[in-house]
C-alpha cells in the first residue's frame, strides 16, 4: 500500500491519536522514511499537541481563586424566601407580640412630674388635696408652701393626683415621705458624721 | 440545564482506573454538599478552576470576559448540584457549562467578534499545510516562560472559534472525541476533520516562529515524546 502526501496530511491526526487500520499506519511510516516534508508536518502537529495538552498553558488571572471564592461565599447565604427564613421571621414576630403584649399587660408607672421628688407612701386615696396650676406638687388645704397667689388652685382626690403624677409636698404631707428621708438618713449616716 | 445533564448522562465513565479515587473522594464531597455542608464545594471545584477558565478562554478571548463566565458557570453548577447525577464525570458536567456560558456569551456578542483563521475553509475540502520547516521537539519546560505561553495563546487565538474550541476540548482539555462531538452537537467526524484543520493550522504558525529561530535562543534540553 503506498500513500501519497495530500493522503498523510489528511490522516496525520488519526496517525497520531492512533486511530488507524495496521495497514495504512505501515504505509504511513513508510512514506515517513522517504518524505522530509511529511516528516516535518508530523514532528510539528505532536509538538503542538504535546504542547497545548500541558496543563501550563493556561494560567488563571491573579486573584481569580479569591474571587470565586468571594462569590460563592455570597451565593451561600440564606436566601430570602426559603422555608428556614419564613420560619425564623414568624418566630421573631412572635416574640415582638409577646413581648408587647406582656409589656401591656404589666401595671405601668406613673410618670412623676418632678424626677427629684418621691412619690409617698400610704396616702389615703380618699384624701382631697390641692393642685395649683403649673406645680409638681399636692398639698393639703391650707398648707403655706401652696403656690396659690397668682395661679388657679384645683382639688382632687389624692390618688388622682398620684396618677397624674403629682408628688407630695413634704411640709404638709410629710408623714408620708418620712420614711423616705429616714432611709435616706440610715444609709448615709456615716456621711454626716 | 436539562439538556447538559442529558448530554452528560450518555457520557462514558473514565477509563483511567487512577481516577477511581479522585472520582470517589468527588462524589462523597458532592454528596456532603448536597446535605447541606456547602461550604465544602469549594474543595469540589478546586481541581478544575483552571480547565473551566480555559474553556471559557478558548471561546471568548478575553481574559475579563473568561472570569466572569467561569465563575457564573461555578456558581450554576453550585445552584444546580442537586441535579448532578453520580453516574457522570463532575468534570464534563462542570466543564460543559462553562462551555454553555461562554459560548451564549459569545452569541450575544457575535457581532462584535472577527472571525480570524480557518474561517473561510470548506470542512469538507483538503487543508493543505504551509510550511514544512523542521520543528524540532519543543520540551514541556517551555511553557514556564512567559513568551513562549504567550506565542501559544497568540496563535491559537488566530484561529477561528469551531476549530478553536474543537481544539481546546480534545488537545487541552483531553476530553474524547465522543465527548466533544456530545458536547457541541456535532458528528464525531465534523470533530476530527475539524480538529486535523486546527492541529495543522496551529503546526503552520509556530513552526514559521520556529523557523525564524525563535525558540532556537531559549535553553530547553531534550525531552521525551509522548507518543
Amino acid at each position: 500500500m503506498v500513500v501519497t502526501c495530500e493522503q498523510v496530511w489528511q490522516e496525520i491526526s488519526n496517525y497520531l491519536e492512533n486511530d488507524l487500520s495496521p495497514e495504512l499506519r505501515a504505509a504511513m511510516q513508510d512514506h515517513f522514511r522517504q518524505c522530509k516534508h511529511c516528516t516535518a508536518v508530523l514532528d510539528g502537529t505532536r509538538n503542538v499537541i504535546h504542547l497545548y495538552g500541558d496543563g501550563r498553558l493556561f494560567q488563571l488571572p491573579m486573584g481569580f481563586s479569591w474571587r470565586l471564592r468571594r462569590r460563592l461565599s455570597r451565593a451561600m447565604r440564606p436566601r430570602r424566601g426559603t422555608a428556614f427564613g419564613w420560619l425564623v421571621a414568624v418566630a421573631a414576630l412572635g416574640l415582638i407580640a409577646g413581648g408587647v403584649t406582656l409589656a401591656s399587660s404589666t401595671p405601668r408607672r406613673v410618670a412623676l412630674r418632678s424626677e427629684h421628688a418621691q412619690a409617698g407612701h400610704g396616702i389615703p386615696a380618699g384624701l382631697v388635696v390641692l393642685v395649683a396650676a403649673h406645680s409638681k406638687v399636692f398639698h393639703l388645704p391650707g398648707c403655706r408652701f401652696l403656690h396659690d397667689k397668682d395661679e388657679p388652685v384645683h382639688s382632687m382626690k389624692a390618688e388622682e393626683a398620684i396618677k397624674e403624677g403629682y408628688v407630695p409636698c413634704v411640709r404638709c404631707l410629710g408623714k408620708y415621705v418620712a420614711h423616705l428621708a429616714a432611709e435616706f438618713i440610715r444609709k448615709h449616716a456615716w456621711r454626716m458624721a | 440545564m436539562i439538556l447538559i445533564l442529558a448530554i452528560v448522562e450518555a457520557v462514558s465513565p473514565l477509563p483511567d482506573p487512577a481516577a477511581g479515587a479522585v472520582r470517589e473522594r468527588e462524589q462523597e464531597l458532592i454528596r456532603r454538599v448536597q446535605n447541606g455542608e456547602q461550604e465544602r464545594f469549594y474543595e469540589l471545584v478546586r481541581p478544575y478552576e483552571r480547565r473551566v477558565y480555559s474553556a471559557a478562554f478558548s471561546i471568548l478571548r478575553n481574559q475579563a470576559d473568561a472570569e466572569d463566565a467561569a465563575q457564573e458557570a461555578i456558581l450554576k453548577a453550585f445552584a444546580n448540584l442537586g441535579q448532578f447525577r453520580a453516574e457522570a464525570r463532575f468534570s464534563t458536567w462542570l466543564i460543559q457549562i462553562a462551555v454553555n456560558e461562554a459560548l451564549m456569551r459569545r452569541r450575544k456578542e457575535h457581532a462584535a467578534i472577527m472571525e480570524p483563521l480557518g474561517g473561510h475553509h470548506d470542512e469538507e475540502g483538503a487543508y493543505t499545510p504551509r510550511d514544512f520547516a523542521d520543528w524540532r521537539e519543543i520540551p514541556s519546560e517551555a511553557l514556564e516562560r512567559k513568551e513562549v505561553r504567550g506565542l501559544l495563546l497568540e496563535a491559537l487565538a488566530a484561529l477561528s472559534q469551531k476549530y478553536r474550541e474543537i481544539f481546546i476540548l480534545r488537545d487541552v482539555q483531553h476530553f474524547s472525541i465522543e465527548e466533544v462531538s456530545k458536547m457541541l452537537g456535532i458528528s464525531p467526524a465534523s470533530v476530527k476533520t475539524r480538529l486535523l484543520r486546527a492541529r495543522l493550522m496551529l503546526r503552520d504558525l509556530l513552526a514559521s516562529k520556529i523557523s525564524a529561530g525563535w525558540f532556537s535562543r531559549l535553553p530547553f534540553q531534550k525531552g521525551s515524546k509522548p507518543w
